[in-house]
């Protein structure tokens, strides 16, 4: 009798007893099922729900190595109040930024409800020794970031050294303590969907509480049929274990019309409980002044020019 | 009301703050006659027999036009108008010249697809997403294929010659109206021959507007009539002793009554009837997929699919969460109106159709096997039935035997491969099949054991003008699409 595949080699690990068999991804029906659920359109006052929902859910972003004190300062004051002719607008999720910056970013938002996210684990390559990425990550814990967003090693994951990935994973989660953890798959560099999938239920096995897409350094970053794949993966653990995993497309959402293709997405597989930001962000920088403008755009009828907006 | 309606108007419709708009494809684009004549000759003619019916949108009962219904003095009108173009230049215009009126049929589909999409959704009760997406782009498609074959017969049959029939009498469904015209008609006239073409008296609509379209690209008179009308119009058209060739798609008890009345002539003849498919779902399959798959086999154009996977064959290790993963699927499904772009499911084709499938799936019911259905609030006019899975089920039962021809799964499970093929099998059809695994020489092994004409492999209902289409056992004879589908409409010296 025919039996699932058999793990790979280096897969025989403490994983937790009842996750859901890895299974595997058909690239061209998921590709259509994401295209499919992309077209749809929704109501009017779905849309305004649907963007506000879209800030609450942004992480940020700056992870450029020309990052200062100046340019966070600006960026947190954005995350705090992202429309300041509009105070009905919420602030984002939280701003992510890299490990030197944590500091001075919980200075700004400190007492807004904004988040501090900080990316560790040798971003974005993540090809550095376990126990200086595990060291880095505990520094910016202590630094006090809330969220962590870590890399996995992609090298080791494609050359079939599994545990390792799973190691590490498990590693700098130790190390988390109330901080949530965001695990990073760079799907961009796995090539298939069926190492996508493999590698969200690694992370989530590791003890992610999110799974992210992307670095935002490498192309394509997030994109539909990626995040359905995931989502996919999140919602096989949940039925199984019952644990909520959150997800973070990230890179490449630029728009406020694919944020709401996103959400479509997640509505269709994941239902209404995964929208909140407590399980859904979208890793973005750009992708706010577009929402901002799109909510101006349903609340007065008009659409305003983008130098109404504040580029921070 | 009846148990199950009973059930549908209890569910609960689950509240959400993130609703889909309603996105109805604007009815504009369609201009309808109050109605119409039949198509003999290039010349819309008054129906001799003076009979007119209307026809009806299934989503809201509203009459749409009135539709002639041919007698037998008007089939035999029809069949000389299509005698005399065929004797008259058709079979004999350089080859290319046919190719060239094809590809302007083509190319007219195209450009006036919108609004062949609108009515056909209108006229038949399908999503005009599947009108849009599916119906139209292939049945443009089929003529661009077969308009290529036009003028490379000779290399079509290396070494034999071939030569048109004649004419072709065509007996078309209302399942894919448009997409079965142009199944029937593109490789009928590329091989030269000329046609008369019934389509079924519940959805005649496109195949009129077709008339059009006819007139647009000035195809000679008498190349293409339609004659409209019901199964009499359809049976003259099968008797006439002016037809060569006799095409017919639909269902298997009428493709027997068709097979008798040719017998002892001279008619060549191609059925392409009913079907009971396996869907096939091994338990290395991508499950996810397979869900989109099983949804895909049953409820597209709500399983009025003579190809529907309507059986679905799950290995017994994985049953429970193939179960809970499609149960979970099928509250997502959208059902209502057929023009809304976000309607996943719409209306049941005709009354008679709807009664056909509320007896089979309470028969189901009354053998043993445990029904579900997703809550959804359907339509208060027109003729709907909500998505239905029956698990349970026996081999013996009639939900696993007959074709339903309707949104009704029925779920049967197996151990092994050997087991699958033997269940799979086991019917009086053979049109289709489809296997979901990640084993490439498991989907050769079982493409060679399963006895269908056409077998999908982590995929279904997915079509291509490319492809030969046919049955085996009593799901008919002959192949449509492809290099295959020029033969029955040629002879050969």
């Amino acid at each position: 009798m025919a039996q699932a595949p058999a793990l790979p080699g280096g897969f025989e690990l403490p994983l937790e007893p009842r996750l859901p068999r890895i299974g595997s991804v058909d690239q061209v029906a998921v590709e259509e099922r994401a295209a499919s659920l992309a077209r749809r359109s929704i109501k009017r006052e779905s849309k305004l729900f649907a963007l506000d929902l879209a800030v609450r859910m942004i992480d940020l972003t700056t992870l450029e190595g020309a990052d200062t004190p100046g340019k966070i300062a600006a960026l947190c004051s954005k995350a705090m109040r992202p429309d300041p002719a509009d105070l009905t607008v919420p602030p984002v999720a939280a701003v992510c930024i890299y490990p030197n910056l944590v500091p001075i970013a919980l200075e700004r938002v400190r007492g807004s409800g904004v988040r501090v996210a900080s990316v560790a684990t040798a971003f974005p390559s993540g090809q550095s020794p376990l126990e200086i990425k595990v060291e880095e990550a505990a520094r910016v814990v202590e630094l006090g970031a809330d969220e962590i967003d870590m890399v996995i090693d992609r090298g080791a994951f494609l050359a079939g050294e599994y545990a390792r990935v799973y190691d590490e994973v498990r590693r700098v989660k130790e190390v988390c303590g109330d901080a949530h953890l965001k695990v990073i798959l760079e799907t961009g560099e796995l090539g298939t969907y069926d190492n996508v999938r493999r590698a969200s239920l690694l992370a989530i096995a590791g003890g992610a509480d999110f799974i992210k897409t992307s670095t935002g350094k490498v192309q394509p970053a997030a994109t539909l049929p990626v995040t359905l794949v995931m989502l996919e993966a999140i919602r096989d653990v949940y039925e199984e274990t019952g644990r909520k995993i959150g997800m973070k497309p990230a890179g490449g959402i630029r728009h406020a019309k694919q944020a709401v293709q996103y959400l479509v997405l997640l509505h269709e597989t994941l239902g209404p409980e995964w929208l909140t930001p407590e399980l859904f962000r979208f890793g973005a920088s750009s992708l706010l002044n577009d929402v901002l403008l799109q909510i101006r755009k349903e609340k007065t009828g008009r659409y305003q020019s983008p130098d109404y907006f504040t580029i921070d | 009301m009846t148990e199950i309606e009973k059930r549908q108007d209890r569910a609960p419709v689950v509240p959400s703050a993130f609703e889909y708009a309603t996105a109805p494809e604007s009815r504009e684009i369609v201009r309808l006659e109050e109605r119409y004549g039949l198509f003999i000759g290039g010349e819309w003619v008054e129906p001799r027999s003076g009979e007119l019916q209307p026809t009806i949108s299934p989503a809201t009962e509203e009459e749409l036009a009135e539709v002639s219904y041919a007698g037998p003095e008007d089939v035999g009108l029809a069949v000389d108008s299509a005698r005399e173009a065929f004797d008259n230049g058709w079979s004999s215009i350089a080859p290319s010249e046919r190719a060239k009126y094809l590809f302007r049929i083509a190319r007219i589909l195209q450009e006036r697809s919108r609004e062949f999409a609108v009515l056909e959704s209108l006229d038949g009760g399908k999503p005009i997403r599947e009108s849009r997406d599916v119906d139209l782009p292939l049945a443009a498609a089929h003529f661009f294929y077969y308009a290529g074959w036009a003028d490379k017969l000779e290399y079509a049959f290396p070494n034999r010659k071939p030569r048109p029939l004649g004419v072709a009498g065509q007996i078309i469904p209302w399942n894919f109206p448009l997409l079965m015209l142009a199944w029937k008609i593109a490789p009928a006239l590329a091989a030269g021959n000329t046609v008369v073409l019934k389509p079924a008296e519940t959805t005649p609509l496109t195949a009129l507007l077709f008339c059009d379209v006819v007139r647009q690209a000035e195809l000679p008179p008498g190349v293409v009539n339609i004659v409209t009308g019901d199964g009499r119009a359809g049976a003259e058209l099968v008797k006439h002793p002016g037809v060569d060739k006799v095409a017919f798609t639909g269902s298997t008890d009428v493709g027997k009554e068709i097979q008798r009345a040719v017998a002892g002539t001279d008619k060549r003849l191609t059925l392409e009837l009913g079907g009971k498919a396996a869907n096939i779902i091994f338990d290395d399959a991508p499950l996810d997929q397979a869900v989109e798959g099983i949804i895909n086999g049953i409820y597209f154009n709500p399983g009025h699919v003579c190809c529907a996977g309507s059986r679905l064959l799950v290995q017994e290790s994985i049953y429970e969460q193939v179960i809970a993963k499609l149960k979970r699927r099928m509250g997502t499904l959208r059902v209502g109106d057929p023009l809304d772009k976000n309607t996943d499911v719409g209306a049941i084709n005709s009354k008679e159709q709807l009664e056909k499938i509320t007896e089979l799936v309470a028969a189901g019911e009354e053998e043993g096997a445990e029904i579900y259905q997703p809550p959804c609030r359907l339509p208060e006019k027109g003729w709907w039935f909500a998505p239905t899975v029956f698990t349970n089920v026996a081999q013996s039962y009639r939900i696993a035997q007959e074709e339903i021809f309707g949104p009704v799964l029925s779920v049967l499970t197996f151990r092994t491969p050997d087991e699958a093929v033997e269940k799979a099998n086991n019917t009086p059809y053979g049109l289709s099949a489809g296997v979901w695994t990640e084993k490439g020489s498991r989907i050769l092994a079982m493409a060679q054991r399963l006895r269908a004409g056409v077998i999908w492999a982590n995929t279904y209902n997915r079509f291509d003008p490319a492809s030969p289409f046919g049955g085996y056992k009593e799901s008919g004879f002959g192949r449509e699409g492809g290099l295959h589908g020029l033969e029955p409409y040629s002879r050969f010296e």
